[in-house]
């Protein structure tokens, strides 16, 4: 599903923001990436989404690769993945509603479809009441959670979150894990970032451990090391 | 682009109007102070020429035949000349025509000094054609093939007129085509800068739009939109004000100076609006679309 031979991504001349970077992950697995700031977790997720291309090495996402991916394929691409940031990113002056029908739109979806698919994402969070509700008007972890709506509508076959507890209290924070694992036990292949080690360390998944650029320690049912 | 996502995408256009008021607000200002002054100017040129135009019409080449050119001759000079390029009209005028003229002109209201001509006319040989330019750059031109007609005795004409006329003109010419070009190119740059500070704001939006997957078209098409309609408001309220504001100029102009009325003639504001209004309206949606259409395409390599 998602494949990194040997990748590695200079920012400027000789420094290394990833170095040599080997990982496999397999449809419909559930994998916490975690480290220290700066160790190149989020350049790995803006790698696998396209936004940068890397320096060196292979990627290869549902069977394609993305060296050779042109411009105007990428947004055929990114339909097949969900992503959900660590700062919300909804669109502050349209509604719930319009934020998640915004991403069926984009993919031009029949508005008869959008109609049945906006609500039954809204429920799957739990917030079919507050469709109506602008962003500024629900918590933090509401908010999150309209992402996770608007992240998983399309169906995507893989959800990349990076860092999505990291604004939110420890309530919260369980509550957008279970619809994380919720959307995994559905058949999406998951791709955490995070630095919430009570999380990692208690729902035993696979965790990659990255350090100054390098995957120190990949492990099926792991939790967070600190001695990494 | 489906139809549903084209509705969509204009139905964004103009919320986005509404959504950032003040930047909307400055690009129509910026649009139709731009277009404000290309009418004024234009409004401006195109009665100068068409003063001048008016001027050259008056100014006339007069040619006279020789003594023994007989009338097939005549009739021939002033078919050739009819024919010759920049020669408007040609008009012959008779002897007697001719003397009628001069009495006029000469001796105005005291005609009965001329009673002692009665049966005689001093201006017998002096029947003539009254060539009209329709361009006098040319009238040079048409001098010489006149003089190289045979029957042709004598031509009078006025080079100074002429020759100021032609500078004048192409003077007019000069300027208005730098102007327009000045008002274009400070136009363009305006309303480049206005959709950069509107895109700015929105940088956000455009991110999260290509993260989820949005061509490069869904996410300019709401802009481009946006750039259009400014565009069309920013061109039509100029345009309005420019109406009005001609017919009264004029008014003001003809009242103030009448001593004008009988030298200058403005055009009516309709014939100014024959081509200032398609135009503006295509300046207005042609740097609307430009202005947000490239601006937009630097933002979106996300």
């Amino acid at each position: 599903m998602i494949e990194l031979k040997e990748v590695t991504k200079e920012y400027s001349k000789g420094i290394a923001a990833l170095n040599g970077i080997n990982l496999k992950i397999a449809q419909g697995e559930f994998v916490f990436i975690v480290g220290d700031s700066g160790s190149g977790k989020s350049t790995l997720i803006r790698l696998i989404m396209k936004e940068l291309d890397p320096t060196s090495g292979t990627i290869v996402v549902n069977g394609q690769n993305l060296n050779r991916m042109k411009h105007r394929k990428i947004p055929m691409y990114r339909r097949g993945i969900g992503v959900v940031f660590q700062d919300f990113r909804l669109l502050k002056d349209r509604n719930i509603y319009e934020n998640i029908a915004f991403a069926q739109r984009v993919t031009e979806t029949s508005s008869r479809i959008i109609k049945k698919k906006v609500p039954a994402a809204l429920s799957l969070v739990g917030l079919a009441q507050k469709y109506k509700a602008y962003p500024k008007e629900l918590s933090g972890g509401e908010q999150q959670r309209v992402a996770i709506a608007r992240a998983i509508v399309n169906e995507p076959a893989i959800l990349l979150a990076d860092e999505p507890t990291g604004n939110l209290d420890p309530t919260n924070s369980w509550e957008i894990m279970k619809l994380l694992e919720e959307a995994n036990d559905r058949g999406t292949t998951v791709l955490v970032v995070t630095h919430n080690q009570e999380i990692v360390n208690e729902m035993k998944k696979r965790v990659v451990t990255m350090k100054k650029g390098v995957i120190v320690s990949d492990e099926k049912k792991g939790g967070y090391n600190n001695e990494n | 682009m489906k139809i549903s996502t084209f509705g969509y995408s204009m139905k964004q256009g103009v919320k986005n109007i509404g959504r950032n008021k003040m930047f909307s607000i400055a690009s129509v200002a910026t649009m139709s102070a731009c277009i404000f002054l290309f009418g004024l100017f234009y409004a401006i040129v195109i009665n100068f020429n068409y003063i001048v135009e008016k001027a050259e019409e008056g100014v006339a080449i007069t040619v006279f035949f020789e003594e023994d050119a007989t009338d097939t001759q005549k009739t021939q000079i002033g078919e050739e000349l009819a024919k010759a390029d920049g020669v408007l009209d040609v008009n012959y005028v008779s002897a007697e025509e001719a003397w009628d003229n001069f009495q006029g002109n000469y001796f105005g209201e005291s005609a009965d000094l001329a009673e002692g001509f009665k049966n005689d006319n001093p201006l017998g040989n002096s029947d003539n054609y009254e060539v009209y330019m329709a361009d006098v750059s040319k009238q040079a031109d048409v001098v010489e093939f006149a003089e190289s007609l045979n029957g042709v005795r004598k031509i009078r004409k006025s080079d100074v007129v002429a020759k100021t006329l032609t500078s004048v003109n192409r003077l007019v010419g000069y300027v208005s085509v730098a102007i327009v070009a000045i008002l274009l190119a400070v136009s363009i740059f305006l309303i480049s800068n206005t959709v950069t500070m509107g895109i700015t704001v929105r940088r956000e939006e455009i991110a999260i739009m290509k993260y989820i997957g949005a061509k490069d078209g869904f996410v300019r098409a709401p802009f481009v939109f946006e750039g259009l309609l400014i565009g069309i408001i920013g061109a039509v309220i100029p345009l309005v004000l420019l109406y009005f504001m001609y017919e009264k100029a004029i008014q003001y102009v003809m009242t103030k100076f009448s001593l004008l009325n009988n030298i200058i003639d403005f055009l009516p504001v309709a014939s100014v609006y024959r081509t200032l209004l398609p135009v503006g309206i295509a300046l207005g949606v042609g740097i609307g679309f430009v202005g947000s259409f490239f601006t937009i395409r630097k933002h979106l390599r996300v």
